[in-house]
């Protein structure tokens, strides 16, 4: 497989301003991914599909990740002015000192894609890509159009993390039942106290029953 | 022409299967079939449209096991998750133990003794036989030959279980792998025992093909049905026997050598057609081969530890980082997609699960056939419900 410096350059060869981005993983699986931006991301993976030396014909595994919102806190050096009084007269000192400053990271989804190659017998290359945060721009578009083993696995991310897909031919919940609420595998998912509680359709049967035993005649 | 030789037209439309035209006049009956259909091995629903006989329309529905496993896995410590893994494939539970240990060995950069590695090769492939005769006699059955290739499977299947067991503790949830080996040492008379069991298998195969390969009811029914075409298989991300009963050759085994594979000689059985009867085909050839590869382990097996010495069993925290193993499970590629933050519980747990996967597929083959071949295609595919739902 080519280096990922060289993936990198064919990739913003072929789409420019693909904006991607190297992620390193300091295990020692050393399965490094790039990060793409959104709006490329279908073409990026069409180029990877099609280019004959990448051949990514192949995509494995897609999944979600949540990244909560995250609160750093690190030790700053500050350089102050203090007046201080020296050999009894006064004087202003420069000096350094620690200061703890907080700043919190926003929380995002990620998707995640583990790309192999049949026909080159290589791989992994793992390519994520990042919402907008955890609430409102939770829209990525979907990669089904071009691996169509994605289809069920989008559908899954989508269930239990609440990313929409744009562009998913069928997107609808997979494990969990229609009509249920929240993405439980997100990191902050309280389970309800009644989560044995599904709803049944039982009304509307039974209004459905009775409207055909009206029409029946009897 | 092999069926490697033909491609399908362009691959972008190939998110959707294609829409049926009904033919004649009269309305399109839509029937749910499952989650109690006998042919469903558990509880999974198809919701079919016919047009007469003829399938228009297929949407498989599943997800009443789901017990949402990977979020249980997150909560617990690594090998917390290890019996767990017993419960995905509940048909194959070491080699689910094995993607396991091999995603985390990936993760800390784990080293796994010799020994180890060949008891892991040898369970691996006798789970794979069991799981190929017993997946076969269920597609038998399907066929309406009720029982006895089922059973002559089954009796072939305990003698494998009855290994597993007195090695193990567990017929089936063997929760036998750890990070950097195994749990027990195999001694020399599980070892005797497991020779001869292997010595009975080639004649296990031949009785079987004798009674199923050349049979004229299972080749009217098989042939030519559920066809499924090289590209589209690997753009669906279809693994597994099926993938290679349409003809690629991608066995994770040779590809990746994952373990000692590259110390074997054996073949990578592939189909000609893509239908039914090659996945049969192929199933029962891997047996063969998978017996190959026991004969060779079997002898070898070198002695020496089990566990790696510097393996960590207490306070292991793997240091941040992500790793994804994968292994040829029998039903298709089982991968584990891990992210560790430093802390004792995975931050991200993911199971890749060739069942659910391989079902992307399940509409397009089934379009335009009978219903009655619905169920044999869905057999053919060979799926286990504990892996699709988790």
């Amino acid at each position: 497989m080519k280096t990922f410096e060289e993936i990198k350059t064919a990739i913003e060869a072929a789409v420019p301003g693909a904006g991607v981005e190297f992620v390193p993983n300091p295990s020692p699986s050393a399965q490094h991914s790039i990060r793409v931006a959104p709006d490329r991301a279908i073409e990026i993976a069409r180029f990877l599909r099609d280019d004959s030396e990448l051949a990514f014909d192949f995509c494995s595994n897609v999944t979600g990740v949540d990244w909560l919102d995250k609160e750093i806190s690190e030790k700053v050096k500050v350089k102050r002015t203090v007046t201080k009084t020296v050999d009894g007269v006064e004087q202003s000192v420069e000096e350094t000192a620690d200061e703890t400053r907080k700043r919190v990271e926003p929380g995002y989804l990620e998707a995640v894609y583990h790309l192999f190659s049949i026909a080159k017998k290589h791989g992994p290359l793992v390519i994520r890509m990042r919402t907008g945060n955890r609430t409102d721009r939770v829209e990525l578009p979907s990669l089904t159009p071009i691996w169509r083993g994605a289809e069920f696995q989008e559908r899954e991310v989508f269930d239990l993390y609440g990313i929409v897909f744009k562009g998913h031919p069928d997107l609808r919940r997979i494990l969990m039942w229609e009509g249920f609420k929240d993405h439980p595998m997100r990191r902050d998912y309280v389970d309800p106290d009644d989560y044995e509680y599904e709803p049944t359709a039982h009304d509307a049967v039974l209004k459905r029953a009775q409207a055909h035993q009206a029409a029946a005649g009897k | 022409m092999s069926i490697a030789e033909t491609k399908t037209e362009k691959l972008d439309g190939w998110n959707r299967p294609p829409t049926m035209e009904p033919e004649g006049e009269g309305e399109l009956l839509e029937i749910a079939m499952g989650p109690h259909h006998p042919s469903t091995h558990g509880v999974f629903r198809m919701d079919v449209t016919l047009d007469g006989e003829r399938v228009m329309r297929l949407k498989p529905v599943f997800g009443y096991l789901h017990r949402n496993h990977e979020k249980i896995a997150e909560g617990a410590a690594y090998l917390a998750s290890m019996p767990y893994t017993d419960r995905l494939d509940y048909f194959c539970s070491l080699s689910n133990n094995w993607a396991y240990a091999l995603a985390v060995e990936k993760l800390v950069g784990q080293a796994v003794p010799e020994r180890a590695q060949y008891i892991r090769v040898i369970l691996a492939e006798l789970t794979r036989i069991q799981n190929h005769a017993s997946s076969i006699g269920f597609l038998i059955q399907e066929m309406g030959a009720s029982g006895t290739p089922l059973m002559y499977a089954f009796r072939e299947r305990e003698k494998i279980l009855d290994l597993f067991e007195s090695l193990t503790g567990s017929r089936m949830m063997c929760n036998y792998m750890r990070f950097g080996g195994c749990r027990v040492d195999v001694s020399a008379a599980w070892l005797a025992s497991a020779r001869k069991v292997v010595a009975g298998l080639p004649a296990f195969v031949d009785e079987f093909e004798a009674l199923l390969t050349t049979n004229e009811i299972l080749m009217a029914r098989c042939q030519g049905v559920g066809v499924l075409k090289p590209d589209l298989a690997v753009n669906a991300s279809v693994t597994g026997p099926l993938l290679r009963a349409s003809g690629v050759n991608y066995d994770i085994r040779k590809v990746d050598r994952y373990g000692i594979y590259d110390r074997f000689k054996f073949r990578v059985p592939l189909g000609d057609h893509g239908d039914v009867y090659d996945r049969y085909m192929v199933r029962v050839l891997e047996m063969r081969e998978s017996i190959r590869i026991l004969e060779q382990a079997l002898p070898e097996i070198p002695a020496g530890p089990i566990m790696d010495p510097k393996a960590k069993i207490r306070g292991f925290r793997p240091k941040p980082g992500e790793a994804y193993g994968r292994i040829e499970a029998p039903k298709g590629e089982l991968g584990f997609y891990l992210i560790s933050d430093g802390s004792p519980n995975p931050y991200r747990y993911r199971v890749r699960p060739p069942s659910l996967i391989n079902l992307t597929i399940l509409e397009d083959m089934c379009l335009g056939q009978n219903v009655a071949d619905v169920v044999l295609i869905f057999g053919s595919v060979d799926i286990v419900l504990g892996e699709v739902d988790r």
